[in-house]
């Protein structure tokens, strides 16, 4: 067992862990939020895509003890102060998900790209959601959400 | 997955030491291949000794003609490196397509090539542009360190602290990307280096990496895509599975030969 300490959504969060717990562990078993999801469990969906350190990376295949003294940002810290993040809110306003099971991966990995790319082209959204799969294949507005979180105003 | 125990190096002598001590641990560095093996109870190592903060694996310096690449340095850090663009820009694309953003934000170079995964991209870009390999022990020539799939030169308890890549002249990287995980079905790295064209493939060889030396000859007259089109690569030494024969995958080498060729002939 190790005791890991980190700062998740502001927030200083210590807890014991065995050496082989996953990051998406600790996180929705030990620090309770849910709001990550845990999709294919093989590094390949995306759905548990969290900031670590301002970059995104997949919370299922990174090792809790990996990330002691780093800051981590999960879906849950997104919203300020009852204000949805703008990715969200564009994620809303243009009905990017349907089954909603990938979107918390989804707006974890496209704020993270838009940090690094803030106008995306639609070749470069494409690219840059390769790491993110929705079943159900809703990506048109996803795409959307993207452009308009970007201040593209597509589709409006 | 197995349990195990987590160890996190000080330093690059003590991670050395670690994993001499115990034959069964393992160096842990960006995880992007490791942690899913071991999250499919492929391997039982007792520990996992982590070296991806070491200074002295960290860092991008291009001197004297060689690009400097340290070994923790992470996919999306080599996509970025202004300094990589400039010196070898081939491979700041290679990097750019590796898996993707979020697996290239956690992998590191040194991982993908002691990993030599036979469809890993770093390999073919390592062998073709003659990289030294630069050890906690010693250095190794690019054409003695890939030895076969999964399979280097590295020796128990030995870590790769960089790599040195000679600047050539000119280089393009093609690859033909599997839709679903982004590894190479077929990946050509081409190079015009101090010692003449080099040609490496990965993806398709039945042992990993190798250097199609045919392709090496037609080009060294000059780069173009017309010289690829007059070869045959055998389909004998390629790699067969459910994605694509041997057949299938020798001709997409030619293809992407070509397309690494034109990419050259068009700068």
């Amino acid at each position: 067992m190790a005791k890991v300490t980190m700062t998740v959504n502001g927030k200083q969060c210590s807890g014991e862990v065995e050496d082989r717990t996953l990051l998406a562990n600790f996180i929705r078993d030990t620090l309770k939020l849910t709001g990550t999801h845990v999709g294919c469990d093989t590094t390949q969906c995306g759905a548990c895509t969290v900031h670590v350190d301002g970059r995104a990376v997949k919370s299922c295949t990174m090792l809790a003890v990996q990330a002691e003294g780093c800051e981590v940002t999960t879906i849950e810290g997104m919203a300020k102060n009852g204000k949805l993040h703008p990715v969200q809110q564009a994620f809303t306003e243009c009905h990017a998900l349907q089954c909603g099971f990938c979107t918390p991966g989804m707006i974890m990995a496209v704020s993270a790209m838009l940090k690094d790319n803030p106008h995306p082209t639609d070749d470069e959204i494409i690219h840059g959601l390769e790491g993110n799969l929705c079943r159900c294949t809703g990506y048109l507005n996803i795409v959307k959400a993207v452009k308009q979180a970007a201040g593209g105003k597509a589709g409006h | 997955m197995y349990a195990f125990q987590y160890r996190k190096a000080k330093s690059l002598k003590e991670a050395g030491e670690l994993l001499a001590k115990d034959d069964e641990a393992k160096p842990l560095s960006g995880g992007m291949t490791l942690i899913p093996t071991l999250k499919q109870r492929l391997a039982q190592p007792t520990q996992l000794v982590d070296i991806a903060g070491l200074a002295e694996l960290a860092g991008i310096d291009n001197k004297g003609g060689v690009l400097t690449i340290g070994a923790a340095t992470r996919h999306s850090e080599v996509e970025a490196s202004k300094a990589v663009k400039d010196a070898i820009p081939a491979l700041a694309d290679l990097a750019s397509n590796i898996g993707d953003p979020q697996v290239r934000n956690r992998g590191t170079i040194g991982g993908s090539v002691a990993n030599n995964d036979p469809a890993a991209d770093y390999p073919s870009a390592v062998l073709a542009l003659n990289a030294k390999v630069i050890t906690n022990k010693r250095e190794i020539a690019a054409d003695d360190y890939f030895q076969g799939m999964f399979t280097t030169a590295l020796e128990p308890g030995e870590l790769i602290v960089r790599i040195a890549f000679p600047l050539p002249k000119k280089a393009a990287y093609a690859k033909f990307p599997h839709p679903a995980s982004g590894y190479a079905m077929a990946g050509v790295f081409i190079a015009e280096t101090a010692g003449g064209v080099r040609v490496a493939v990965t993806g398709a060889g039945a042992s990993g990496v190798f250097r199609w030396k045919e392709a090496e000859q037609a080009l060294a007259k000059g780069i173009s895509a017309a010289a690829i089109e007059k070869l045959t690569l055998s389909a004998d030494d390629i790699n067969e599975d459910i994605h694509g024969s041997r057949e299938y995958r020798a001709q997409l080498v030619k293809v992407m030969a070509g397309r690494a060729a034109a990419a050259i002939a068009g700068k």
